[in-house]
């Protein structure tokens, strides 16, 4: 299934990405971190295991056993430091 | 309530007569405005630039200023945050709380700054000497949010 994903923040720099469509075969956003870590590079080491990112499904926060829904906005970015 | 993301600046005077304006039923009014420094973590701040997530922030916003409203009865709330490039000294954030009394307007005030800094998606890049950096998240943000669980 697609899924939108965004990217912001210093992600979306080091990725030198903000937003793709990507083809996704898994379930849980766990799986979308795995296969977006199978790129390597600045992808494996910024959405490695405790490294600190959020990430949001139809923009809301959800924890990473969430299952992601078709055609799901999802969106990775750092800890928010606004205000 | 008014919840507003823009780049322009805010008049903390207007939005307090724009919330007390035909009402006499308000007992007190509680702001806060939160302002760009010139220096951060030891190093001089010339400039920040702020980026958001068009549609997710003022959802975010809006379920923090809802969930104000479940825990005190508060008469009315306007919360504005700028986003773009902002100046030392420039506003950032307002928040302004009507309600009957003091106590509700104050605590609610503040509950809805340490929320808004743990869970609206805002992010800070400042402009220093040392070149360009992304602020990072403290933790004792997250510990004044904490708080009111």
């Amino acid at each position: 299934m697609k899924l939108h994903i965004l990217y912001f923040a210093r992600l979306r720099e080091r990725f030198g990405l903000a937003e793709e469509t990507l083809e996704f075969s898994g379930t849980t956003a766990v799986d979308l971190l795995s296969q977006l870590q199978a790129r390597g590079g600045v992808w494996a080491e910024e959405l490695a295991t405790g490294r600190a990112f959020r990430i949001a499904v139809d923009q809301d926060i959800v924890a990473l056993d969430a299952v992601l829904p078709e055609n799901a906005e999802v969106a990775i970015f750092p800890p928010v430091t606004g205000g | 309530m008014k919840i507003r993301v823009q780049t322009e600046a805010f008049d903390l005077g207007a939005e307090v007569d724009s919330i007390r304006r035909e009402r006499t039923d308000i007992g007190a009014i509680a702001s806060f405005v939160g302002l760009a420094r010139d220096i951060n973590e030891g190093s001089g701040v010339a400039a920040m630039t702020l980026e958001h997530y068009p549609g997710m922030t003022e959802k975010a916003l809006a379920a923090i200023v809802a969930e104000a409203g479940q825990r005190w009865p508060l008469q009315d709330v306007t919360v504005i945050h700028r986003v773009g490039r902002l100046l030392p000294g420039d506003p950032i954030v307002l928040v302004v709380v009507a309600g009957a009394h003091r106590g509700e307007a104050f605590a609610a005030c503040e509950f809805l700054m340490d929320y808004l800094k743990t869970r609206a998606p805002f992010w800070k890049k400042e402009k220093t000497p040392q070149g360009d950096r992304w602020v990072e998240a403290r933790a004792s943000d997250d510990a004044a949010a904490e708080r009111w669980n």
